[in-house]
């Protein structure tokens, strides 16, 4: 599709219907002294002297590719195949957006709607979107849209405390000044047991006036939760379950929509998408048929043309936008139609049976290293439910200590403090053991904390 | 565009069919014409109380989302569920099979001081002018 500037009588044209002789006097109530300030910047160099000094910028970075990292907590470090960037980088894709023509665009369309029905096949659910930016504003939408199918009758929504302690931050500020109650997840207090425990106590907490109880399986604490009958409760006061995953450990555990989520969310990073520093991320999105005009963002689907030719559309296409607006019930249209398609890409290359040994893969890794980290003096292994990747692990030293340890003495990036966001887990460290990291790097790190143990002093 | 002779009308196109204390509601043939093709109707809950004026329904057409307004006070005694499956029927029957709710009045002299179908053919060919 062309570009087509404006031409400057079209300027003109503009300039005088809002009254002004040229574009500069549009800028005159921002006070002159501040419309072109003097930048402090340093003289320009030349493309190779600035690769030069990137370079050497980025190598101050410590990256996994260098270092093993035992770090996850919502940010996974698995091997993304080489046909991941072969297929994004094709030119007809390689755009984060979904074109605003979309269906001259049949490729882009017909990969968001693969990338949906691995999702769908994933989670176990009926209606996939095509994406949202991350796994923190799609647990948010769920939340909005359980609010919106029950009509903004019910005023309170509920988050377990093992919700990752970022998306419950997230779901608060997309719920700021709707006259929402959130409760459930005051953590103060709350050791390992009884936030192992803690959906069955949230179960109670549901009324007529709940709207949604928010849980997150495999939680942020790496627990395996038996979520057997929480469904049933909730739906019996006629509020949603909204599950938080994996996609990872869905290659191994039962698909939410199996016992009973309403809408399944989540950060789908972890496969085909690099750490990325924290992003760009996706957040999938999925939820039952009956429910699809109370989903936010776009939804790709298959049809056949006049001749009976099969094809691609927007079945909900762009409505926030173009149809909807203010009425809405969402205002985000955007998709991570880029980094779909790489999870799409990954979940093609693994197939069914890939997944699972993916999953596999990590749950034995995990568990091998937290045997080892059991047998150490001063550290023990908190879990007592069954865990997926990661697990939690009380340190004889505060979690910083330990890890300043490990990445000085041994240049292994440690687990993660949980004592940031959980005030009676200070000293614990959750551990992630994804595929990518080798038996010899989780007895390095074993051999690593046990001399942490002996040399740390405070 | 048809009138419906036997029912009364607002301005923002809404139809009304009063039998005994309860009436039936739903959308002008202009409203559906000027909407175009209709793919989704979101209705109020059996049990919803509300005033006149209030936003009864949502019309989702191709083109835009528009608001359905209730004529006159009233509860909702049953809503036509069929138009969740089958919204084009708003453009094939507006005055028949796509009534949207049942409802109690409150207060039938509001329906008195709503237009007749001569009252509406008149509001209608004004606005076409």
């Amino acid at each position: 599709m062309d570009y087509v500037p404006h031409t400057e009588a079209d300027r003109e044209a503009m300039l005088a219907a809002v009254g002004v002789e040229q574009v500069a006097d549009l800028f005159d109530p921002v006070p002159a002294a501040y419309r072109f300030p003097e930048l402090a910047l340093p003289d320009p160099l030349s493309e190779m002297e600035l690769m030069g000094l990137l370079q050497a910028m980025s190598e101050e970075n410590l990256d996994t590719n260098h270092f093993p990292s035992f770090l996850g907590a919502g940010a996974y470090h698995h091997y993304v195949p080489r046909i991941v960037d072969a297929v994004i980088s094709r030119n007809e894709f390689y755009t984060a957006y979904t074109p605003y023509q979309p269906e001259i665009s049949q490729g882009t369309l017909q990969a968001t709607f693969e990338y949906q029905s691995m999702i769908c096949a994933l989670t176990g659910m009926e209606v996939s979107n095509a994406s949202h930016y991350d796994g923190a504003t799609a647990t948010a939408e769920g939340v909005i849209m359980a609010l919106n199918a029950t009509r903004g009758k019910r005023r309170k929504v509920i988050l377990s405390p093992t919700l990752h302690p970022e998306y419950r931050a997230v779901v608060r500020t997309y719920l700021q000044g709707m006259e929402i109650e959130i409760v459930g997840d005051e953590v103060t207090g709350l050791d390992v047991a009884a936030l192992e425990s803690t959906t069955r106590r949230l179960v109670d907490l549901v009324d007529k006036d709940t709207a949604c109880l928010v849980v997150q399986m495999p939680s942020f604490l790496g627990q395996i939760e038996d979520l057997a009958g929480v469904a049933d409760r909730v739906h019996a006061a006629g509020a949603m379950l909204v599950v938080v995953t994996n996609p990872v450990a869905l290659g191994l555990l039962k698909p939410p929509g199996e016992y009973g989520a309403d809408i399944v969310a989540g950060e789908g990073q972890a496969l085909g998408n690099g750490l990325n520093y924290g992003g760009p991320y996706l957040g999938f999105f999925a939820c039952l048929k009956k429910d699809v005009r109370k989903m936010a963002g776009r939804l790709v689907g298959q049809t056949v043309d006049t001749e009976g030719q099969r094809g691609f559309v927007l079945t909900l296409s762009t409505r926030e936008q173009h149809i909807r607006r203010e009425r809405a019930t969402s205002n985000i249209c955007t998709n991570q139609a880029l980094m779909a398609l790489a999870m799409a890409t990954h979940m093609a290359a693994l197939g069914p049976t890939g997944i699972r040994k993916l999953a596999e893969l990590c749950y034995h890794k995990a568990h091998y290293a937290a045997e080892q980290i059991a047998t150490l003096d001063g550290y023990q292994v908190v879990n007592s439910a069954p865990f997926f990747h990661e697990f939690v692990v009380r340190c004889p030293h505060p979690v910083k200590d330990v890890n300043e340890y490990l990445l000085e003495e041994w240049g292994i990036l440690g687990g993660y403090d949980l004592g940031r966001h959980y005030p009676a887990l200070e000293n614990h460290m959750l551990v992630c053991v994804t595929e990518v990291v080798a038996r010899e790097e989780i007895d390095a790190l074993v051999t690593a904390l046990d001399e942490a143990g002996a040399e740390v002093v405070r | 565009m048809k009138v419906n002779p036997n029912l009364k009308y607002d301005q923002e196109h809404e139809w009304i069919r009063v039998e005994g204390k309860e009436a039936v509601i739903g959308i002008s043939d202009y409203a559906q014409d000027q909407l175009s093709d209709i793919v989704y109707v979101e209705l109020p809950e059996v049990g919803d109380t509300f005033e006149k004026g209030d936003v009864l329904a949502v019309v989702e057409s191709v083109k835009a989302a528009s608001d359905v307004y209730m004529p006159v006070d009233g509860q909702i005694l049953e809503v036509n569920t069929r138009l969740e499956d089958s919204p084009e029927l708003v453009n094939q029957d507006p005055y028949g099979e796509a009534w949207f709710v049942r409802i109690s009045l409150d207060d039938p002299s509001q329906v008195d001081a709503m237009m007749d179908a001569a009252a509406y053919e008149s509001y209608l060919e004004g606005l076409e002018e």
